[in-house]
């Protein structure tokens, strides 16, 4: 900026003390400003100390003890066992190479008890196991606000364990498990308690459950591929307020489980190809004021089952290919169906209920075969979602082998002409003519 | 009369086609389409042409030809036409819209439903004189296959489903040609769904090799049986 002084008119003396002032004004902020950061180095005092062959430390541990808080302890690659490591101080702990971090299947590899630590790409590797105690790769105990990002996990009890930590960050690991049977296995990214926690674009596999949540407030899960875990891609309980979009919940033992819990906002998910006599895409159970919408429910046994669930709203969804799309239980109520797309499924809605208490309307059903006279684009009768013979399953359930039999159709068209043990309030009274097209 | 047979197949299969919106279900309406129309026009047609070619083969039969050779030579006249049709009408479509392992299944089950039920129309007509009766009673056959032994068998199956029905199952479907083609599709299908509860059972046995050669076989003998039962009324037969 340049400032020009003595310009010839009769005004110019006020302007030029004004402008003077500001410079002035400008001149000193910098001058505090660089005394200031003048001072960063002796207030800090940051060091970084390299591990490796070759380096200034031999081991992590050795480091770990050298190191203040605030330093940056750096890895560089190689195969480290060094027994149970423990970071009680806030350390930025970073690895070059992907450096291996191994537990020789005895020990907690990483224990965190300092809030701010950040550790990054490491390979960590055979954490111990135990019945009694919860053995992790990384354990976070009371550690707040750490990052824990570009680690591969392969082959850990638990791979990330966060115990009564909030405002933790756990992004882009790759978490790979081997679990054979549940009591033998642990959960991918496990967190017991605390909230605001972000877990993002992980890519979890093999565990017990792929991420589990227990008394996890105000958190979100975004991003994340959750496949081939032996019980559930998402275990979800007590954890109110939190938000999961955009993940990928993937042939898993039985889908995703959101249990006793209020105000989640479920979006923009996948639930894709859980197979199996008790799988779902997504089981509610016992939810309250919650939005699922924009989700897609494929190939799954059951897409959605709703249980004791109240004031939830289905939105926008897409059922394809599901055996039953969507179970809703008789203790539900008050819950909205709404603006979702049932296509080839081979059961749009079973239910155990008499009544209808919640709110069925304006979905589109591929199984709907009434008309629209007045060109509104809204059927002019009432789908019955609950058909006959998915009445006649529930209760026995060796009849699923008629499926697709003459004589099937044939009194299921009977019946939805004269309703007779179907639930005749089960109803949507304005059903779609065309698909809904999402984004 | 099977050309029009052939137009009607590929009409309704391209048309299925080119209205669904999900392969899935379209394969699930061409089911219903081999399921019902294939055995009814097999039966109905194999019966009129066996009557209506009553004098040619006495006339065959006046020459120095053996009675089994005019028999075989009629029975796959009639299926071999009948398997082509089938073949250009659902074969095309399928193959330039869907060449998946649950269409090739259909075709597949298609084809031995024409072979099953031309047999049968050649047992309902050497069994009786009597043109009316003899067409009626493949009508009746029909009706029986394709629609009131499923409801039978939903009724037993209902009335003891608090009973291991595993075997039983598998016994009723066996006595059935429409239904083992059914369940062999369906497991193509509706896997999602037959995953589930008792489905994974039946998926069990029909998924495996074992199954896949058990329900063939059945097949088989739904073709070997009604086939030689009506050759050997036939080679005995005053006419």
């Amino acid at each position: 900026m340049e400032v020009k002084f003595g310009h010839g008119t009769k005004h110019s003396g006020n302007c030029n003390k004004f402008v003077l002032r500001r410079y002035l004004s400008i001149y000193l902020k910098g001058l505090l400003g660089a005394f200031l950061f003048s001072l960063l180095p002796v207030v800090c005092q940051a060091k970084n100390l390299s591990v490796g062959k070759g380096f200034m430390y031999r081991t992590i541990r050795e480091a770990l003890e050298q190191s203040d808080t605030g330093d940056s302890v750096i890895v560089n690659s190689g195969f480290y066992s060094e027994g149970a490591l423990v970071i009680d101080k806030r350390i930025f702990l970073r690895g070059i190479g992907l450096p291996v971090l191994d537990g020789e299947s005895k020990i907690a590899v990483i224990t965190v008890h300092a809030s701010g630590t950040h550790i990054s790409g490491f390979k960590i590797q055979n954490s111990g196991f135990s019945d009694i105690r919860e053995i992790a790769g990384i354990r976070l105990d009371e550690a707040h606000a750490c990052v824990i990002e570009n680690n591969y996990f392969y082959n850990n009890y638990f791979a990330v364990y966060l115990a009564n930590s909030s405002y933790c960050r756990i992004q882009n690991n790759r978490i790979e498990g081997f679990a054979r049977t549940e009591t033998s296995s642990g959960n991918g990214i496990h967190l017991w308690k605390g909230e605001y926690n972000t877990i993002l674009n992980n890519h979890i596999s093999g565990h017990r459950d792929g991420i589990y949540f227990e008394f996890v407030k105000e958190s979100s899960i975004i991003g994340n591929l959750s496949e081939k875990n032996l019980r559930y891609g998402l275990h979800f309980m007590f954890s109110d307020d939190d938000v999961y979009k955009y993940n990928v919940f993937r042939e898993n033992g039985s889908g995703v489980a959101v249990m006793y819990t209020r105000n989640v906002l479920m979006e923009n998910n996948r639930f894709e190809d859980n197979w199996g006599s008790a799988s779902f895409g997504l089981l509610l159970k016992d939810i309250s004021n919650s939005i699922i919408r924009n989700n897609l429910f494929s190939k799954n046994t059951t897409g959605l089952y709703i249980e004791g669930s109240n004031n939830t709203i289905v939105r926008h969804n897409e059922f394809r290919r599901n055996g039953w799309a969507v179970r809703i239980l008789g203790d539900c109520y008050e819950d909205t169906l709404t603006e979702n797309n049932f296509m080839a499924n081979t059961f749009d809605v079973a239910t155990n209920a008499t009544r209808n208490m919640n709110y069925i309307h304006r979905n589109y059903w591929d199984q709907y075969t009434g008309y629209d006279l007045d060109k509104d684009k809204t059927g002019d009768i009432p789908f019955h979602p609950v058909s006959f013979y998915s009445k006649l399953t529930e209760e026995s359930p060796h009849t699923l082998m008629m499926l697709h039999s003459f004589f099937v159709d044939l009194l299921n068209q009977t019946e939805r002409v004269v309703p007779t043990i179907t639930p005749e309030a089960f109803k949507d009274v304005a059903p779609q003519m065309k698909p809904f097209i999402y984004d | 009369m099977v050309l029009a047979y052939t137009l009607l197949l590929f009409l309704l299969c391209s048309g299925l086609f080119y209205l669904g919106s999900d392969y899935s279900s379209t394969l699930v309406s061409l089911l219903h389409v081999i399921l019902l129309i294939v055995p009814l026009i097999c039966i109905m047609f194999g019966t009129i042409h066996f009557y209506n070619s009553r004098e040619f083969i006495e006339m065959l039969l006046a020459q120095p030809v053996d009675r089994n050779s005019i028999y075989f030579g009629e029975y796959l006249g009639l299926a071999g036409s009948l398997v082509m049709a089938l073949f250009i009408g659902l074969g095309i479509p399928i193959l330039l819209w869907q060449p998946t392992e649950a269409a090739l299944y259909l075709l597949v089950v298609g084809l031995m439903l024409t072979f099953i039920f031309s047999a049968l129309a050649f047992l309902t007509s050497v069994r009786s004189v009597d043109k009316a009766k003899g067409i009626g009673s493949a009508l009746l056959l029909w009706f029986y296959f394709a629609v009131l032994f499923d409801g039978v068998v939903l009724l037993i199956l209902h009335y003891y489903s608090d009973y291991p029905l595993e075997e039983l199952v598998l016994v009723l479907t066996s006595l059935n040609p429409i239904d083992i083609g059914r369940v062999l599709i369906l497991l193509k299908l509706d896997t999602s769904a037959l995953m589930g509860y008792t489905g994974a059972l039946y998926q069990k046995f029909f998924g495996t090799g074992f199954g896949q050669v058990f329900s063939m076989s059945v097949l088989l003998i739904w073709i070997v049986i009604p086939l030689f039962r009506a050759r050997k009324i036939f080679s005995k037969k005053d006419l």
